[in-house]
This record gives C-alpha cells, structure tokens and sequence, in this order.
C-alpha cells in the first residue's frame, strides 16, 4: 500500500509530512522506554525482517496481490513506539534506494503504515487480550486479530486523505469501498503472516516479545534471584 | 538470544534475497483500486526511480533472479544498519552496565580515555 508521488496534492502532502515528524518524534521518546541492551538488537531484527516480508507479494484474488505491511507484528515484537521507528526506516529506505513509494509521499506513507498500521495494530492487540485468558498462548492470536484490523485501518486512513487532497474527482464511496474491499482480503494474509511469525516467536524466546511482557511479569520474578540489591528497582 | 538473532537475520535475508522472486507481481492493493477506480494515471515516477536499485532490481544486472536478489540483501542490509543503529543508540543502559563500570572504576582509566 505505498502510495506514489501524485495520488494527493501538495497540501496534504505537507500535511501528512508534518503528522508524521510529529509521530516519529514522539516515538523517538517513547521507543527509550522500550528499549534496552536486549531489545535493541531485535527492534533492528524486526525492522529487517518487515521490509524482507514486505517484497514478498502474496496474491490475494483476481489479479491482485498483497504484501506484509508489519505494523502490528512489530509492535507485539518490539514494542509500539518503537515498531513507529522500525516502518519509518522500512519506508525511508523503500522510498529512497528502492522508488517504491513516492518522496513527496514519504510523509503520507509513513502516516498510514507506521502511525496508523501500528496504533490500530497496537491497539487491536491490546483489546484482544483484555478478553483472551492472560496466558502466553493468546498473544500469538491477540497479535493476529490486531493485524488482521490494522490494515483495513490504513485503506480507510488512506481513503480519508483522499477526500482531502486526492488529486482525480473519484466519487468517495466508490474508493472507500474498493480499499476496504481488497485490503479486508489483504489483511488476511497479514494475520495469517503475523500469526504465524508471533507464534514462532512466543514458542521459541517469550520473554523477547514485548507484547508477552505483561503475561510473563509473575514468571519472571520467580525466577531472578537479587544478587545486586542496587539493581532491585529496576 | 544470538542464535535466535542469526536465525532470525537468516531468514529475513532469505527472504529478501531469495524468496522475492518467487513474489506475485500482480498490482498491489492500492494500485488495483487505482486501476479499478481510476487514478492510477496521477502516479508519477518518483524522484528516485532512476537510482541503481529502483524497483528492487540493481542497474546493469541482466539475471532478474540476481538483480532482485541483490537489491533485495542492500535494501534489508541498510535497514538492519539503520533501524539496529537507531534502536542502539536510543537504548536504556541497563543497571548491569552500570555497575560493571562502577566495578571497573577501581582500576580507572577506561573511562577517561575519550578525552
């Protein structure tokens, strides 16, 4: 879903370039809590992995394919101000090296696939597991569901800055329905991906999935033994 | 947790660099809407389409299999430098380094070697 130069008009190009600094700036403090010697290396993991997933186009039905947006994986992975900055790269580096995804529209990019993709995902995330049971085993699906609402969330999020700045006359209900439409089917295919890869994730190392933080909180403290009584209030 | 970084890299590189190819190049989501609606024709070329490894395949590389591939490992190797850079530099140090610095104090020096 890498909008191109020309979709929107200026203004609104502006506009979403200023929308996304702000929410890359925010995310820059953010991400610091996130953050420490052991998920660093695997925010810089995650972001690798998302733009490698986003090439692989899967097809979808009648001659249209999809791909991995990765907002909701990466922020269940690597934390939500942090999965900002990991898309924010993925598209800086598309954008610039690869032409996929135009300059001007960098900042409309980054709006609906960081900012968007990664709140909504977050967010859908969060929501499934307040009603899941608060085992390790409902983060793969909560991960799942917060994909599977994400990318809807970016087509209409896409079809919102195009009544406001698109640059043809397209009749709204018309787009809107064509993006939700293709990218409901979409956003299948990224919840069977982020199922899967948070799954694998959870079996193998839970205790580097942010998301699994909050279910492995009792756990964890069983098992530390205080050896440095400075180190308690961490 | 290096194990799981090398196979997790593994994996992203074999996606980026192998795997790709195997891709759909069916129009994405957005460009069939465009299509279907009709603004696919607003698009313009970006600035940067004529860079060495637009469209995910590298100038003056002939193979598809090897252009695709090859732009696809630049492209995950600067994200990885990028995004392993940034989350690094913005990182909490942790109350382990601390005090293995406070421990390493006794026999001074390290610290002050910047100056």
């Amino acid at each position: 879903m890498h909008v191109p130069d020309g979709f929107l008009d200026a203004p609104t190009s502006l506009a979403t370039g200023a929308v996304a600094v702000a929410g890359v700036a925010i995310a820059l403090r953010g991400a610091r809590r996130e953050l420490d010697d052991r998920t660093a290396p695997i925010a810089g993991l995650v972001a690798t992995f998302v733009f490698a997933g986003q090439m692989v186009n899967f097809p979808v039905a009648g001659g249209t394919s999809g791909h991995l947006l990765g907002g909701a994986l990466a922020a269940v992975l690597a934390g939500p101000f942090t999965a900002v900055l990991c898309l924010s790269v993925v598209l800086l580096v598309q954008a610039l090296l690869m032409a996929d995804g135009g300059i001007t529209a960098l900042g409309t990019n980054v709006t609906l696939l960081a900012l968007v993709a990664v709140v909504v995902g977050w967010l859908g995330f969060r929501a499934a597991q307040t009603v899941l049971p608060k085992r390790l085993a409902s983060v793969p699906p909560a991960a799942a569901f917060g994909a599977l609402v994400s990318v809807p969330a970016a087509a209409v999020a896409f079809t919102g800055l195009y009544a406001l700045g698109g640059t043809a006359p397209i009749p709204l209900d018309t787009l809107l329905t064509a993006m939700l439409g293709w990218h409901t089917l979409i956003g299948i295919g990224e919840t069977v991906i982020t199922g899967f890869v948070v799954g694998g994730v959870v079996a193998v190392r839970p205790d580097l999935v942010y998301g699994a933080r909050r279910v492995l909180a009792t756990r964890e403290l069983e098992i530390r033994t205080p050896q440095d009584p400075a180190g308690a209030t961490s | 947790m290096k194990r799981f970084l090398v196979v997790g890299l593994a994996v992203s590189f074999l996606l980026a660099g192998i795997v790709s190819y195997y891709a759909s190049a069916h129009p994405d989501g957005l460009e069939r809407v465009a299509e279907q609606v009709g603004f696919a024709d607003t698009a313009e070329d970006s600035t940067t389409a004529d860079g060495p490894f637009a469209d995910y395949s590298v100038t003056g590389v002939d193979d598809d299999r090897l252009s695709g591939g090859l732009a696809g490992i630049v492209g995950a190797a600067t994200v990885l430098v990028l995004a392993g850079g940034l989350t690094w530099a913005l990182r909490r140090r942790t109350a382990s380094g601390a005090s293995a610095d406070s421990g390493a104090s006794a026999d001074s020096g390290a610290d002050h070697g910047g100056d």
